[in-house]
C-alpha cells in the first residue's frame, strides 16, 4: 500500500474511531467495545476495497456488508455516514424513536444496509445466501460477513461455515472479529474457542489469514489475497483488541457496552475526541 | 371460481409431488426461483426440481436454520426461495431465523411445512406439529395456508411464487382424497362455502376438509343441515365470511388438525368474540397434548379428527 493511500485510510478511521465515540457519548451509552475493535476493518472497507456508489445504495453491482455482530452498528453507521450515505447529523439519533440509526442494523431503515442482523450468529446464514445469490447471477462481487468472536458462540455460525466452505463460496469473505471479549468477560473463560484459524481450516477453508485488528495495510492486503483466491472459501482472523485504539476503553473491566455515567468515563472520552480531532485537522490540513 | 370434485373417494396425486411438480413448472418461467432442501429431498419429492433445475436446487444438509437465513440472503438477492422440511423443524426450529432474517428484515421466504398433526404417522411424537398454525399466525406479516387438496395446493404454490413476504403452507406429503375440481381457482384471504346449511356452521381446514364434507352428508341425513366452510387461509382471516354465515345458525364448529390452541378453531373464536357474537361454540382438534407414532389412519382417530367424531361434537353442541 503506497504511503497516500495508507494516510487516507488512517484518517478515515480515526474519523470513524470519533464518530463512534461521539455518539456513544451523545447517547450516553451503548456497544463502544466490538464497535471500537472494527474501526480499521470499516475503514478498509469503506476507503478502498468495497465497490459502492453511496449515491445509490441499491446499485445492483455493489459489494455487500453483512454485520453478523450487529452489535457494532456504530462503527457502520459512523463509515456510512463519513462516506456519505445520509447526513453525519443523524448519527447522534442513534435508538431515538422513529431513528434511521436503530442499536442493531436494520435493512428496512438505512441506506447501506443490506441486511437486519442483531440477532446473533444470523448474518452468517444470510451472507452465504447472498453470496450464492450472487453466483447464481454469474456476478463477480463480494459480500463480507463481519461476525464477531463471542458469536461465534452460536451454532448457526458453523452450519453457515460448512455451506460456505462446501459450495466455495470464495465471493463471501468471513471476516472474524476476534477482539478476545464478550459481553460477559473473555471469549476463553465463556467458552473456550480455541484456536479459530486451526477451527476454519478444519471447517473446509483453505484460505485462513491472521492479522492485527488494527493493522490496516495488513487488513487490506488480506482482503486483496482473499479476493485473488477464487477455488474455495476465506477466512480472515482480525487479533483484535476490544475498546481498540483508546488505551482507557481497551483496559476498562466491561466494555461490552458502555454507560457514560460518572466523571471518569466522561473524560476518557472526551480526552480520545479532542485527540482524534487534533490528529484530523493535523492530517487534513 | 372454484367447483367440487364429482368423487370425493379419489385420491390426489400426493401433495410433496404436487408442490415439487408445481415449483419446477414456476422454475421453467420464473428464474428468480430458487429451491433449499435440508437433506429431504428423497422425501419429498424435490429430486424432481433437483433433476430439472439443478443450479437453483440448494442443498443446505441438516442445518434447518442455515437453510432459513440462507434464504434470507438469497431474497436480499431478489430471488424468491422456497423451502422445505418437516413442519416443526420448518416452524418451531427455525422461528427466529423466519421471524427476524425473514419477515422484521421484510424478505421473502416460502415455507412448506410437511405432515402437520395425525400425517406425520410413523415419525412419531418427536415430527409432530400441533402449534405449527399458532406460532405462525403470531409472525407479524406471515400469511398462513392450510390446503385442502393437491388442486388447491397447486393453487396456493403458484400464488406464493408471485408473493413478497413470509408465507406458510402446510401439506401432508403423501396423496389426500380430492375435494376441489381440476381447474378451480382461488382468492388468498377468502374462505370458500362449500356446502350451504342452516343449523351449524363447520370451519375447517386442510385435508379434514374431506371428512367434514362427509360429516356434513351425514348429518344432513339425520335432519341437521350443516354448512361447511373450507378457510383454507388461516391468516388473514376471512372474517367478513364468518359474520355473515354465522347469522342464523344455532352453534359454530372449528374442526381442524391442530391444536386448538392458537390455531384455526382460537383465530375464529377471537372473530366471533370480539363481534359479540353469542353462539354455541366448540373448538375441535388436538387438546392441549403431544404427537405419538402409528399410522396417519390411526392417529387420525385416536386424536379424535374423524368425520364421527365431529359429529358427535356438532350433536353434543346443538
Amino acid at each position: 500500500m503506497d504511503k497516500v493511500e495508507l494516510k487516507e485510510l488512517t484518517l478515515l478511521a480515526a474519523k470513524i474511531r470519533k464518530d463512534v465515540l461521539e455518539l456513544l457519548k451523545h447517547r450516553g451509552y451503548g456497544h463502544l467495545g466490538g464497535s471500537m475493535s472494527i474501526v480499521e476493518l470499516m475503514a478498509v472497507l469503506y476507503g478502498k476495497q468495497l465497490r459502492i456508489d453511496p449515491s445509490n445504495p441499491q446499485w445492483e453491482d455493489r459489494d455487500m456488508v453483512v454485520l453478523s455482530k450487529g452489535h457494532s452498528g456504530p462503527a457502520w453507521y459512523s463509515a456510512l455516514a463519513e462516506k456519505g450515505y445520509f447526513p453525519k447529523e443523524k448519527l447522534m439519533t442513534l435508538n431515538d424513536g422513529g431513528t434511521m440509526l436503530p442499536s442493531h442494523p436494520d435493512r428496512t431503515k438505512t441506506p447501506g444496509v443490506d441486511m437486519t442482523t442483531g440477532s446473533l450468529g444470523q448474518g452468517t446464514s444470510a451472507a452465504a445466501g447472498i453470496a450464492y445469490g450472487q453466483k447464481l447471477k454469474g456476478q463477480d462481487r463480494y459480500t463480507y460477513l463481519i461476525v464477531g468472536d463471542g458469536e461465534l458462540n452460536e451454532g448457526q455460525c458453523w452450519e453457515a461455515f460448512m455451506l460456505i466452505a462446501a459450495r466455495k463460496l470464495n465471493n463471501c469473505i468471513v471476516i472474524i472479529d476476534d477482539n478476545k471479549r464478550q459481553l460477559d468477560g473473555y471469549t476463553k473463560d465463556i467458552l473456550n474457542p480455541f484456536d479459530f484459524e486451526a477451527k476454519m481450516k478444519a471447517f473446509g477453508f483453505d484460505l485462513v489469514q491472521k492479522v492485527k485488528g488494527t493493522d490496516i495495510e495488513a487488513i487490506s492486503d488480506a482482503i486483496d489475497k482473499a479476493k485473488a483466491h477464487k477455488d474455495g472459501a476465506n477466512a480472515i482472523i482480525l487479533d483484535g483488541i476490544k475498546g481498540a485504539g483508546v488505551k482507557y476503553f481497551e483496559e476498562l473491566k466491561s466494555n461490552h457496552s458502555v454507560k457514560f455515567n460518572n466523571d471518569e468515563i466522561n473524560k476518557a472520552a472526551d480526552d480520545a475526541i479532542a485527540e482524534l480531532a487534533e490528529f484530523i485537522e493535523k492530517e487534513e490540513a | 371460481m372454484f367447483k367440487l370434485t364429482d368423487d370425493r373417494s379419489k385420491k390426489g396425486t400426493p401433495l410433496a409431488k404436487v408442490v415439487m411438480q408445481t415449483l419446477s413448472d414456476v422454475m421453467n418461467s420464473d428464474d428468480k426461483v430458487v429451491f433449499l432442501e435440508a437433506d429431504l429431498a428423497g422425501a419429498s419429492s424435490s429430486t424432481i426440481i433437483q433433476k430439472d433445475h439443478p443450479d437453483r436446487f440448494i442443498q443446505v444438509g441438516i442445518a434447518e436454520a442455515n437453510m432459513i437465513g440462507t434464504a434470507a440472503g438469497l431474497s436480499v438477492e431478489g430471488f424468491k426461495p422456497f423451502v422445505h422440511t418437516f413442519g416443526p423443524f420448518a416452524t418451531r426450529r427455525v422461528y427466529d431465523q423466519l421471524y427476524l432474517s425473514g419477515a422484521y428484515a421484510h424478505n421473502t421466504i416460502n415455507v412448506y411445512g410437511s405432515d402437520p398433526g395425525f400425517c406425520t404417522g410413523p415419525n412419531g411424537g418427536t415430527h409432530t406439529t400441533w402449534e405449527d398454525v399458532a406460532l405462525m399466525r403470531a409472525m407479524p406479516t406471515a400469511v398462513v395456508c392450510d390446503a385442502a387438496d393437491a388442486v388447491q395446493l397447486e393453487w396456493i404454490v403458484r400464488k406464493f411464487a408471485t408473493m413478497q413476504g413470509i408465507h406458510y403452507f402446510r401439506a401432508n406429503r403423501k396423496d389426500v382424497r380430492n375435494v376441489y375440481a381440476e381447474g378451480s381457482t382461488f382468492e388468498l384471504g377468502k374462505g370458500n362455502v362449500l356446502k350451504e346449511g342452516k343449523d351449524v356452521l363447520i370451519i375447517t381446514a386442510g385435508q379434514i376438509v374431506s371428512d367434514a364434507l362427509d360429516a356434513a352428508e351425514k348429518l344432513e341425513a339425520e335432519g341437521i343441515s350443516a354448512e361447511v366452510i373450507d378457510m383454507f387461509t388461516i391468516k388473514p382471516l376471512d372474517a367478513d365470511l364468518i359474520l355473515s354465515e354465522v347469522k342464523g345458525k344455532k352453534a359454530v364448529v372449528t374442526f381442524e388438525n391442530h391444536s386448538i390452541i392458537g390455531g384455526l378453531g382460537s383465530a375464529v373464536a377471537e372473530v366471533l368474540a370480539e363481534h359479540a357474537i353469542a353462539v354455541p361454540f366448540k373448538r375441535h382438534g388436538a387438546n392441549d397434548v403431544f404427537g405419538q407414532v402409528a399410522s396417519q389412519e390411526w392417529l387420525q382417530k385416536e386424536f379424535k379428527l374423524t368425520a364421527d367424531d365431529l359429529i358427535e361434537t356438532v350433536k353434543g353442541l346443538l
